[in-house]
């Protein structure tokens, strides 16, 4: 059984179909890359997993029981933690405060007013950071000062901590310099080392092919090739993202 | 430039020149409450030193009975303004809270209940400006704007165009009332000011208020429930302008109609200048309450030392500017624009 299956999924809006029949599986422990010209259904797809919008027909199985998320918020409770472009993280919050934006945990002030625990997120985040290693420089200082990297770092640490099943990082390394990347790309590695499954939305097909276990293509709304990193090239990716390949199968 | 940065209309986005001018002004590195703390302290090393009239109990005392009632409204307005909102009705709001509250005294409603029904106003206020602008999407400055000029008209209904005479005694006796020669009303805003700043810094809402100010799309994909956070400003907003209002009225034994005009504009360059940004997110009780406290020095010194009211009010308008670009300047440098 894997860990998330996407089966069929079709969406339009308007005249446009922009999925017409996608089919997916995810494995836990497994980086899969998903890469695609721009406008080949990429976001549209990891938005119907991650609970932003609703399918029109097919079905989506999550650890083998199906799904239909009406929210991000319910697709976040049954283990699904998205990591956007934009980071989502609140700049005049503390990395601290960021990583528990909303699940705080609580205890009572005088036994009676109910407080967050700030104490106690410090001292969890202190861990967090030191078992990442991500060069953040402490739990309490504010979002605002922190680099690109370090951002991503706080966002995929937040996953992190609340033992997401499955991880979707959108273009993660969009606007990192290439030390940064590095960094990114050793998180997901350690995400999936835990046991998470990680889709991994991506244009960089050089970093795609270091970071994935698995590599899907898509174009005009399918998925037209899945292959195993170490089993394909640049050349082929492009091949499928470019929609060269099927050109050439219709022609033949 | 970093991207987080993109959905901020202006203020923080926007390069710093490389003049030489700036450049030391960036090394300060203080927050700007610091800044402003320190101004004020100056001002009254200044005051006490030149003039044989400023440091006595008299005059420092009704400094304190000034500086409550304009940090009063200043903290709930301090609340819109975290969440990138404003509240521009306060000021109408304390003359309608007064004249009501008054108009009940005088028609015999014991003073506990005057107070609780005024109360409730100030919730059905806020909760109507809370409704306004996260139902029906109206901008909080408009549906503010609109407040400001319609409780104005309503304090003028209500009194029928004059003040409300003939309140309780206990009430001016409360006003003038001192404790450990402390002025009750400093007392009313230290109680206030503790429960809000308690609010901000130690609580789920007060924490959510900030990611709400801070990155409105951040709070919403971690769940929080946006609706509860905005009614919740606006009404603490409201409240506290009643609050002020009554207190006002207590002070001044009148219920008037022409209380508190243009205190909205004071209560938000207090929370300004005490560190509050206007585009949400930033923002002390603390801090707002030292922006409140140098408006009410210079008030009094420009009073004591006979400078010219007109004056007094383009000092006001010019430090306010100076204080918000040195703020600014120290933003830049926060979040690394070089």
């Amino acid at each position: 059984m894997s860990l998330l299956e996407v089966r069929d999924l079709k969406k339009r809006f308007g005249a446009v179909e922009v999925l017409c029949g996608v089919d997916l599986t995810l494995e836990a422990g497994e980086v899969l890359a998903v890469v695609g010209d721009n406008g080949a259904g990429k976001s549209t797809l990891i938005k119907h997993i991650s609970g932003v919008y609703r399918r029109d027909s097919g079905d989506i199985a999550l650890g083998g029981k199906a799904v239909a998320f009406d929210s991000p918020k319910e697709a976040r409770r049954a283990g699904i933690e998205t990591v956007y472009q934009d980071l989502a993280l609140a700049d005049e919050l503390s990395v601290g405060a960021n990583i528990f934006l909303g699940r705080e945990p609580v205890r009572r002030w005088l036994g009676l007013l109910p407080v967050i625990d700030r104490g106690r997120i410090l001292q969890e985040t202190q861990r967090l950071i030191d078992s990442i290693e991500s060069h953040i420089p402490d739990g309490a200082s504010t979002v605002a000062g922190l680099s690109g990297g370090q951002r991503q770092a706080v966002a995929i640490a937040r996953a992190l901590y609340w033992d997401a099943k499955v991880v979707i990082l959108d273009e993660p390394t969009a606007a990192l310099a290439v030390m940064e990347r590095e960094n990114v790309i050793k998180l997901s590695r350690m995400l999936a080392a835990k046991g998470v499954g990680v889709i991994y939305i991506g244009h960089n097909l050089v970093e795609i092919l270091e970071v994935a276990d698995r590599i899907a293509v898509m174009y005009r709304g399918r998925i037209v090739h899945v292959a195993r990193s170490e089993e394909t090239t640049q050349e082929e990716l492009i091949k499928y993202m470019t929609g060269y390949s099927e050109r050439r199968e219709s022609a033949a | 430039m970093a991207t987080h940065d993109a959905n901020l209309p202006l203020g923080r986005g926007m390069k710093a020149p490389a003049a030489t001018g700036t450049r030391h002004l960036r090394k300060w590195g203080l927050p700007v409450e610091t800044l402003v703390l320190g101004l004020t302290l100056l001002l009254w090393v200044v005051m006490a030193l030149t003039t044989s009239t400023f440091l006595t109990t008299n005059n420092v005392v009704n400094i304190l009975r000034q500086v409550s009632i304009d940090s009063i409204i200043a903290f709930g307005v301090l609340f819109p303004i975290l969440i990138r909102g404003i509240d521009l009705s306060v000021g109408s709001v304390v003359a309608l809270s007064g004249v009501v509250c008054a108009t009940l005294l005088t028609a015999g409603v014991p003073i506990p209940l005057a107070i609780a029904l005024t109360l409730v106003l100030g919730v059905a206020i806020g909760s109507l400006n809370a409704f306004s602008v996260y139902r029906l999407g109206i901008p909080a400055f408009i549906i503010t704007l609109a407040g400001l000029q319609a409780f104005r008209g309503g304090a003028f209904l209500v009194s029928d165009g004059t003040s409300v005479f003939g309140l309780p005694k206990a009430l001016s006796a409360f006003a003038r009332a001192e404790w450990l020669g402390i002025p009750s009303l400093f007392w009313s805003m230290l109680v206030i000011g503790v429960v809000l700043h308690f609010i901000l810094s130690r609580t789920r809402t007060g924490r959510y208020m900030i990611a709400m100010g801070s990155n409105h799309e951040s709070a919403r994909r971690a769940g929080i429930n946006i609706k509860r956070i905005v009614f919740f400003a606006y009404i603490v907003s409201s409240v506290t302008a009643c609050i002020a209002g009554m207190l006002l009225m207590a002070r001044m034994s009148i219920g008037s109609p022409t209380a508190g005009v243009a205190y909205e504009l004071n209560a938000i360059a207090a929370a300004v200048v005490g560190g509050a940004s206007l585009f949400g997110g930033r923002g002390s009780v603390l801090g707002t309450f030292i922006g409140a406290l140098l408006f009410a020095t210079i008030a009094n010194a420009a009073n004591l030392l006979g400078i010219d009211s007109f004056w007094q009010m383009v000092a006001t308008g010019i430090l306010i500017a100076a204080v918000v670009y040195v703020d600014n300047l120290h933003k830049r440098r926060q979040s690394g624009v070089k």
